[in-house]
């Protein structure tokens, strides 16, 4: 009995879907002559997009820009659905076609906007070096130091600390700690200060984990100032230990 | 109130006495400069043109000026104003009527005077020193120069009788006429080793490095200056041979850190430098031929600037921040027998003196931040730790250096962002500026 049940069962739902399913396309397959002719009341989309620069780098930033009118869906090929109009930043590392499709009642509208992705140049390495120097740069700070002494200040240990963190997290980036003094005082005792200012960033580096092979110190003394005015500012901004990314 | 005002002047007077000992007057160091007490009167005649060259006016215009620059500058003479002279121009000893020159106005005790002639391309010049004094043997000194003629030729000749002069009337001790300033100017763009003559002329560029370069130091022999100089790896003392005119090994002068400040000591076979290759900043010493090298001094905190006594070559002054402040200190040449010299305020760049008494140096007595006051050019007595100040609120001063004279300092002095070299006499009168284009930092005075 119950053998009987389980065969009969889906063949009687098979046969109540296949009922309903027909005559639900009855009832839809009569609009279907109307989509060639549209009614009146439905105009049919239009459809713009626009791309700014046409013509980029790899990974330089492109941005789209569309507008439609009288679309329900609108999609942009490799982007998906988006909304009736908008704005969007786009990174293409090939050169792509923004296919837009906007469908509506009275029909379907598309445009498209070209992007042209040049070649990266063929010594890509110098472009690769500054994006890893802006990176250095923005991850390792410079450090600063009361007049006429080389210990490390408070404000300076936080500093440190940041510096110390990414460069443990690159252990493949070699830094120059660079010792800066204001002008006042032979160039000579300034170099001395100098040395020290940068040994005593690298002691701080090399405490917080960072291997001391990565780090080369060099003094600049009063040298190569950051700054050139005789004001106590000035000064301060010249007594640091500046860093760089080593080659 | 009024009891308050009357006692405000008499708590006055108290500070005062309290303050007295260390008020003691100690602000004139009148030995060892070699200047002496009486100067001698002297009169430098324009010399007799000789023959019709066309050239010889113009070689013995630069001859006049030269010799009674160099007898002006001396510090041993009340050399006789020109407008005093007499108006004759002897050109040899049967010319000279002595009593013109000794009586007044111009009451010459000695008198320089002779003749310049130049005939195809031969400078030839007589001078002779009479003394005025002394009418029936007057003449001290005869000298006869033959040069091929220049103007640069006629400069020389002038110093070379100039330092004749001095050489006999100052005590045996040589002029410094024919003497050399070493010094780092950026006129070029970039610090470069430049050399002049004593009185400022036939400047000229020695490095060409491109670099930074610091702290020329001529050989006692004037054949090699070390310096330092800033590459990829830092500071290196280096090493330029003027006799082959290009940079020869100096093997002990780089290591990581910072090397720098040389000074050779007076016999030339040793330099010693400050070099951070231990980890801090001491101060090394080394042959002339950068080999021997040992470490001096041990103690944190900036060691540099060190010089020799030149007299004994036994004794080393050097700067030390190991207090804080960097203040000027004396020890033996193996490290041993340390002593401070200032008592505060930030003292830098020792120059010994030749005669082995006196260090020069710059000090800021009154250093520290937002603090007024000037850094200055000291002379201190080292037996007895007593100074004075040579110059007085004008620039910022540093990096004296004695001339060999022991009579002249050369000094830097920045004003307003602009450095240039100056010299004076040991006892701060007769300052004269001896650059004016571009910085000029450093100078050096060559040892003879």
């Amino acid at each position: 009995m119950k053998h009987v049940y389980r065969i009969l069962v889906p063949v009687v739902l098979l046969v109540a879907l296949v009922a309903v399913a027909g005559c639900k396309k009855k009832h839809q397959a009569q609009p279907l002559p109307n989509e060639t002719a549209p009614p009146a009341t439905a105009p049919a989309p239009t459809a713009q997009i626009s791309a700014t620069p046409t013509s980029v780098s790899a990974g330089d930033q492109v941005v789209l820009t569309w507008r439609t009118t009288d679309a329900t869906n609108v999609s942009i090929e490799g982007i998906g659905d988006v909304p009736t109009s908008g704005v969007k930043t786009v990174t293409p590392s090939v050169s792509t076609s923004y296919h837009l499709v906007a469908r509506g009642e009275g029909g379907s509208a598309d445009a498209t906007a070209r992007v042209t992705v040049n070649a990266p140049p063929a010594v890509a390495v110098p472009t690769n070096t500054m994006s890893a120097e802006e990176e250095f740069k923005a991850n390792v700070q410079d450090i600063f130091y009361d007049y006429d002494t080389a210990d490390i200040r408070s404000d300076a240990q936080a500093t440190l600390s940041k510096d110390a963190s990414y460069l443990t997290g690159h252990p493949d980036v070699k830094v120059v700690i660079g010792g800066y003094c204001d002008e006042r005082g032979s160039n000579e005792y300034n170099i001395s200060l100098g040395q020290n200012r940068a040994e005593s960033a690298k002691n701080a580096l090399v405490t917080a984990g960072v291997a001391a092979g990565r780090i080369r110190v060099i003094s600049y003394g009063k040298e190569k100032p950051f700054c050139s005015e005789s004001t106590e500012d000035c000064w301060q901004q010249n007594r640091r230990a500046g860093f760089t990314l080593d080659r | 109130m009024k009891a308050l005002s009357r006692l405000l002047p008499l708590s006055a007077i108290a500070l005062l006495v309290l303050l007295a000992p260390q008020l003691r007057p100690q602000d004139w160091v009148r030995t060892g400069t070699n200047l002496g007490n009486a100067r001698i009167r002297l009169a430098s005649a324009d010399f007799k043109p000789v023959g019709s060259d066309p050239e010889t006016p113009a070689l013995k215009a630069t001859f006049d000026a030269t010799l009674y620059g160099d007898l002006a500058s001396a510090g041993i003479f009340d050399l006789v104003s020109k407008s005093m002279l007499p108006q004759s121009t002897p050109g040899s000893p049967q010319e000279i009527n002595v009593a013109q020159w000794s009586a007044a106005p111009a009451s010459a005790e000695m008198v320089a005077f002779g003749a310049l002639s130049s005939t195809s391309g031969k400078l030839v010049v007589y001078g002779w020193l009479f003394d005025a004094r002394n009418t029936a043997s007057p003449q001290v000194l005869g000298k006869q120069y033959n040069e091929a003629s220049s103007q640069d030729m006629a400069r020389t000749v002038a110093h070379r009788f100039a330092d004749e002069i001095i050489l006999r009337l100052g005590g045996g001790i040589n002029g410094i006429a024919e003497t050399k300033i070493y010094f780092v100017s950026s006129r070029t763009g970039t610090k470069e080793i430049w050399a002049m003559d004593y009185d400022g002329q036939n400047q000229h560029q020695v490095t060409h490095l491109g670099s930074i370069s610091l702290s020329p130091r001529i050989s006692p022999d004037n054949s090699r200056i070390a310096f330092a100089s800033l590459d990829r790896g830092g500071w290196s003392v280096r090493m330029y041979s003027l006799d082959l005119g290009r940079l020869v090994s100096f093997p002990g002068g780089t290591a990581s850190g910072s090397n720098q400040s040389p000074a050779w000591s007076g016999d030339g076979t040793k330099i010693a430098f400050s070099s951070s290759r231990s980890g801090d900043p001491e101060i090394w010493a080394a042959d002339a031929g950068g080999g021997n090298l040992h470490k001096l001094t041990s103690f944190r905190g900036p060691d540099v600037s060190p010089t020799w006594n030149p007299r004994t070559n036994a004794q080393i002054a050097w700067v030390s921040g190991r207090t804080g402040l960097p203040q000027i200190y004396i020890m033996d040449q193996d490290g041993a027998n340390i002593q401070r010299m200032t008592d505060g305020g930030y003292a830098i760049s020792p120059s010994w003196s030749p005669n082995g008494q006196f260090l020069t140096f710059s000090w800021n007595r009154k250093y520290g931040p937002g603090a007024p006051g000037g850094q200055d050019i000291y002379v201190m007595d080292i037996a007895s730790k007593r100074w004075m100040q040579l110059t007085h609120e004008a620039g910022s001063n540093d990096f004296p250096c004695w001339a060999p004279d022991g009579r002249h300092i050369v000094f830097e002095r920045a004003i307003g962002g602009h450095s240039q070299i100056w010299t004076m006499l040991a006892d701060g009168t007769e300052q004269h500026e001896l650059t004016h284009g571009g910085s000029n930092f450093m100078p050096n005075w060559s040892w003879k």
